[in-house]
């Protein structure tokens, strides 16, 4: 075990301690006879295969459907550090809802002069037609998927707010059956937070967020892009686990004032839509004329009060990375409080001072575009070359709005399994929160991602990261 | 259910069912070849017209030899209807519908897919050919016995069957069709070598060489040959049990929706058409004329039935 | 002034038509420059879905499209009597903030030529003057001509092609006023001609926003600001956002498009 001093691990202490959320997995771990893991592993990748709980990635050919793979190592978070993490985050999550009411309706924040008018008027994910409109319930994130990285005993920070359409969740899912299926044992021995009442909990919290018109039982229905659309395993899993139809927007019309899916019965009413097409395709009446994965006139029915659309369209305005610099001002605006979550230490290279300090640090920082995800078009300054570090220079002087950048963190390890045993990689997580009227709910735990080459940080899927199983310990 | 989930089940089905007939085809065909020794394009052109791709065909290929008949119909990517490519649109449909599917009928298809995607990557070797057809015929009968053994007896279930008779019937009756003649019952060649390798073959393509036996003893004419592939309720892949079974499908939907639409009626007819024909009317009527119309009525109800429950917009 | 107006707009199709929506926004406002007697929309051919309000205040109908219809008809008509305020609007202000009004929409993105209109605005000692010299030398350089541009032409497209009708002098206007800093947006409505009951289509003219007096209207190609032959129907950042109709049609074939429009006293 070649554990860099530098980073915190979350298993091991010294040369051959553990943590105490993992004593019973290393006691459970060390009984193992040697070759049970590498044959566990191959048993996971062929149901993975066999399940087709796949994801198609950008940019390669449409057939291309690939697995993300999946390490049979847990990481596992005591009860206490989960209490505290959920408190920060429910705490975020509150402020971005109230925040996005604001920012579209009063603007109360931008009147008092916290954060700058230009920030919110000339970005792109701000939607000027929800203005002057609250959602039904005043919810506008009715899923979140906040990501959080770990760099020490008592240290999380929040890396971004995923506040579009965050996706996921059905990792976190299928990673806790495939260990249940693989180890049943280990879950006799070591009492783990359950996270299979997710979908249940997302179909409650859809229903209570149904419009007011709606009398009786609210009809919910998840919107895809298509069986070609990288996350549509996903999509059609979350359908399926509700019980809700998924529906593309050719099935769709406005009928009776309402949208309504074509069924071998004729029309029916969807009340709430859990829609998985990002805003610019929406409405080609409304945003980009040209996209054929929207629903024509959307927006003028939920203006009227009859469809709850989730997440409410505009909501990127708040996962924004310049807005994201402004988050701890922006949680004490509406809670009162100090933030409990960490923000990462942020630049904004559109400030002349900022830009300085990032072009003279290039090579110690992460840069990011103020859009951006997945991991595309980002600078991981310490793994950069020479050549790459001057032209990602050249770019931020071009448009330095453009541009945030941080510091490059020491992101916490946990093991994860390899030929000769078990070996540290870099992890972040993504825990899965829901809004609803009735309140705020959060699965313990979450999706962990995992960079599997060794020394590397970037854990996104689409960039060879993998996935664990996240275990919240019961008390 | 959505409209295009029921589009979805037809289809899914639709395709299924023909991969399961172009092998059967190929099987024939290749049979042939082997027990006759002058040349056998004729007989292979017969397969690609049976298949009803043609045109596609002649697009790639001057010669109808086995090889590229064969590599055609099981794996080529511009033939819409290769095995491959119709595997491929069954899996596109299933993953379209996957929520309306059980686990079990989803892994049987998934399944099906991976193999054929594995045993269709490098053209066939004629040694090679009775394995794979098994291999096809057999994922395609785990499907159904899927479908058969898990899904409930719902609209679900009755339009993939409905896919399911549709293909099968339109399938058959092409097979009729393309070798009518040799069923005609021309004094002259009656009991000749030619006609009874003919019929074997056309018996093959349905899978009921052997049932066919069973059923009929020795006695193989032609009057006796196309009853049993037109008129017999017993065999599965005759035109009758197909339209009986559809007719039976299509009137599950009606109860369970309580209504009954143009596409009902339509099925209706055509079931009542097969019942009151005996096998000397329709050789009176001329079988080209009877197949010809046959395939067209299906390909109308097909039509009715996309429309009547809103496959598309 | 009371002004009757009859707007009628058909949509003649050569095939029935599968879906289609049109969005209307063709319910005048009352304000201080006008009030609403009574006031209409009729639509056969279809349904209307619902009412509803834009981000801009405009009230919009949502209206579909007979299945198989081979026409839509939509009529809008009714009284409104109009008040001279001189094309001051005044301090009246919606949802949308005044920022808002400053940002550039597609239709009217900045170019060389509007940030040269805008020098003289920026060092304005005297707005509202430079506003009405603006208009005027707008108008001389991009004389009114129809036909030559579309609705899709954008403020640059019809300076640089010098040439135009309302919706690009009104684009123009908004462009340079917003490269000046001050907000800026597109007006559709109506215009009595005094010479004729039937008008040519309906009319669009731009307001800016002033520190001092608020809204204040320009109709670029008239040359005036609007009086008590003007009615408004929506406002916007452009002319996508304040369209009285605009539609999307699903499946094959063409339509033809009739619009007819009376104003009289």
């Amino acid at each position: 075990m070649s554990t860099k001093p530098d980073h915190f691990d979350e298993m091991r202490v010294g040369d051959d301690g553990v943590r105490a959320p993992y004593d019973g997995y290393k006691a459970w771990y060390d009984e193992q006879p040697p070759g049970r893991f590498a044959r566990k592993s191959k048993e996971a990748e062929a149901f993975f295969r066999r399940t087709g709980i796949t994801f198609n990635v950008y940019g390669q050919v449409a057939a291309q459907e690939r697995l993300i793979p999946f390490d049979l190592v847990p990481r596992i978070i005591s009860s206490r550090e989960w209490t505290k993490l959920s408190k920060g985050i429910e705490q975020r999550v509150r402020a971005i809802n109230a925040f996005l009411h604001d920012i579209y309706n009063r603007q109360e924040i931008l009147r008092a002069g916290r954060i700058p008018i230009d920030l919110i008027a000339r970005n792109a994910a701000f939607l000027p037609q929800m203005m002057g409109f609250s959602p039904p319930g005043d919810v506008y994130t009715h899923i979140v998927g906040t990501d959080i990285v770990r760099t020490g005993e008592d240290d999380f920070f929040v890396l971004e707010d995923n506040a579009r359409t965050p996706s996921g969740v059905s990792y976190m899912l299928e990673n806790r059956e495939t260990m249940l299926q693989m180890f049943p044992e280990l879950f006799s021995r070591i009492k783990v937070q359950p996270v299979s009442d997710y979908p249940k909990n997302l179909r409650r919290s859809l229903a209570a967020s149904a419009p007011k018109s709606c009398g009786g039982k609210p009809v919910i229905a998840v919107l895809t892009p298509g069986i070609y659309n990288s996350a549509y395993y996903e999509h059609s899993f979350l359908a399926d686990q509700m019980g809700a139809e998924l529906v593309e927007g050719h099935d769709l019309r406005v009928v009776d004032g309402h949208i309504a899916m074509r069924t071998t019965r004729g029309y029916k009413q969807i009340d709430v839509l859990y829609r998985r097409v990002d805003d610019e395709y929406l409405d080609p009446l409304t945003f980009n004329p040209k996209s054929m994965l929207g629903v024509p006139g959307i927006m003028d029915v939920y203006r009227a009060g009859n469809i709850t659309i989730a997440n409410a369209p505009g909501t990127g305005v708040s996962d924004d990375k310049a807005i994201y610099s402004y988050m701890p001002d922006i949680v004490q605006f509406y809670t009162g409080e100090k933030a409990i979550l960490k923000n990462v230490e942020t630049f904004r290279c559109g400030e002349p001072d900022s830009l300085k300090y990032v072009l003279d640090n290039l090579a110690d920082l992460v840069v990011k575009e103020v859009h951006g995800s997945g991991g595309y078009g980002m600078l991981v300054g310490p793994a950069a070359s020479k050549k790459e570090l001057a032209d990602f220079a050249d770019k931020l002087r071009a448009r330095p709005g453009n541009y945030i950048a941080q510091p490059t963190l020491s992101l916490s390890t946990v093991p994860i399994f390899v030929k000769k045993g078990l070996a540290p990689r870099h992890v972040d997580l993504r825990p899965y929160v829901l809004v609803s009227p009735e309140g705020i709910n959060i699965t313990p735990g979450g999706l962990t991602r995992v960079a599997l080459t060794e020394g590397s940080l970037v854990v996104n899927s689409s960039q060879g990261g993998g996935t664990k199983d996240t275990w919240v310990l019961e008390d | 259910m959505l409209g295009k989930t029921a589009g979805g089940l037809f289809w899914m089905f639709r395709f299924l069912e023909r991969a399961e007939n172009t092998a059967r085809l190929v099987e024939a065909g290749f049979r042939i070849a082997l027990t006759r020794s002058q040349d056998t394009s004729s007989e292979w052109e017969s397969v690609v017209t049976t298949a009803g791709v043609c045109d596609d065909y002649s697009r790639k290929h001057t010669d109808h030899n086995a090889a590229n008949t064969i590599d055609f119909l099981l794996r080529d990517k511009d033939n819409p209807s290769s095995v491959y490519s119709v595997i491929k649109a069954a899996r596109d449909n299933a993953r379209l519908v996957r929520t309306a599917l059980t686990v079990e009928v989803w892994t049987a298809v998934n399944d099906h897919w991976m193999t054929m995607q594995e045993l269709l990557k490098k053209p066939i070797r004629e040694t090679d050919l009775p394995r794979v057809l098994d291999v096809i015929r057999s994922q395609s009968s785990l499907v159904r016995g899927a479908l058969h053994g898990t899904m409930l007896r719902n609209d679900i279930y009755d339009f993939a069957r409905i896919g399911t008779f549709i293909e099968r019937a339109d399938n058959v009756a092409r097979i009729i069709d393309v070798k009518y003649y040799t069923l005609l019952p021309s004094v002259s060649l009656v009991g000749s070598s030619l006609d009874n390798v003919q019929w074997e073959t056309i018996l093959r393509s349905v899978s009921a060489h052997r049932a066919f036996r069973w059923l009929d003893e020795e006695d193989m004419t032609a009057a006796s040959v196309a009853q049993f592939l037109i008129l017999d309720p017993r065999l599965p892949r005759s035109l009758m049990f197909s339209m009986k079974g559809l007719v039976e499908n299509m009137n599950h939907l009606a109860e369970e929706y309580g209504t009954r639409h143009a596409c009902h009626d339509h099925a209706d007819q055509m079931l009542q058409g097969l019942r009151k024909r005996t096998i000397a009317s329709i050789f009176d009527e001329g079988l080209h004329e009877f197949i010809t119309a046959f395939i067209q009525d299906n390909n109308a109800l097909g039509l009715l039935i996309e429309r009547d429950y809103q496959f598309y917009g | 002034m009371d002004l009757r107006i009859t707007h009628t707009t058909r949509y003649d199709y050569d095939q029935p038509v599968g879906y289609a929506l049109q969005r209307l926004r063709l319910r005048p406002p009352s304000n201080g420059m006008q009030t609403v007697q009574d006031w209409t929309v009729t639509v056969t051919g279809g349904v209307i879905e619902l009412t509803c309000a834009d981000h801009h205040g405009n009230v919009m109908d949502l209206v579909n499209t007979t299945r198989g219809s081979s026409d839509l008809v939509i009529t809008a008509s009714g009284t409104v009597t109009t008040h001279d305020k001189a094309g001051v609007l005044g301090k009246v202000y919606g949802a949308a903030p005044l920022w808002h009004f400053e940002q550039a929409s597609p239709l009217t993105e900045p170019s060389r030529g509007i940030r040269t209109l805008a020098k003289p605005l920026k060092v304005s000692t005297n707005l509202l003057a430079d506003l009405h010299t603006l208009s005027a030398t707008i108008l001389s350089a991009v004389p009114y001509a129809t036909g030559q541009t579309y609705m899709e032409t954008t403020a640059e497209e019809a300076l640089a092609g010098a040439v135009g009708v309302c919706q690009d002098h009104a684009h123009i206007m908004i462009a340079t006023a917003r490269v000046a800093g001050l907000p800026a947006r597109y007006v559709s409505g109506y215009l009595m001609m005094d010479d004729r009951v039937d008008q040519d289509a309906s009319h669009a003219w731009a307001e800016v926003h002033l520190p001092t007096l608020g809204w204040v209207g320009f109709d670029v190609s008239n040359g005036i600001s609007p009086d008590t032959r003007y009615v408004r129907l929506a406002v916007g950042r452009d002319a996508r956002d304040a369209a009285p109709v605009q539609g999307l049609r699903m499946g094959p074939g063409d339509e033809s498009l009739i619009v007819t429009l009376q104003v009289q006293q």
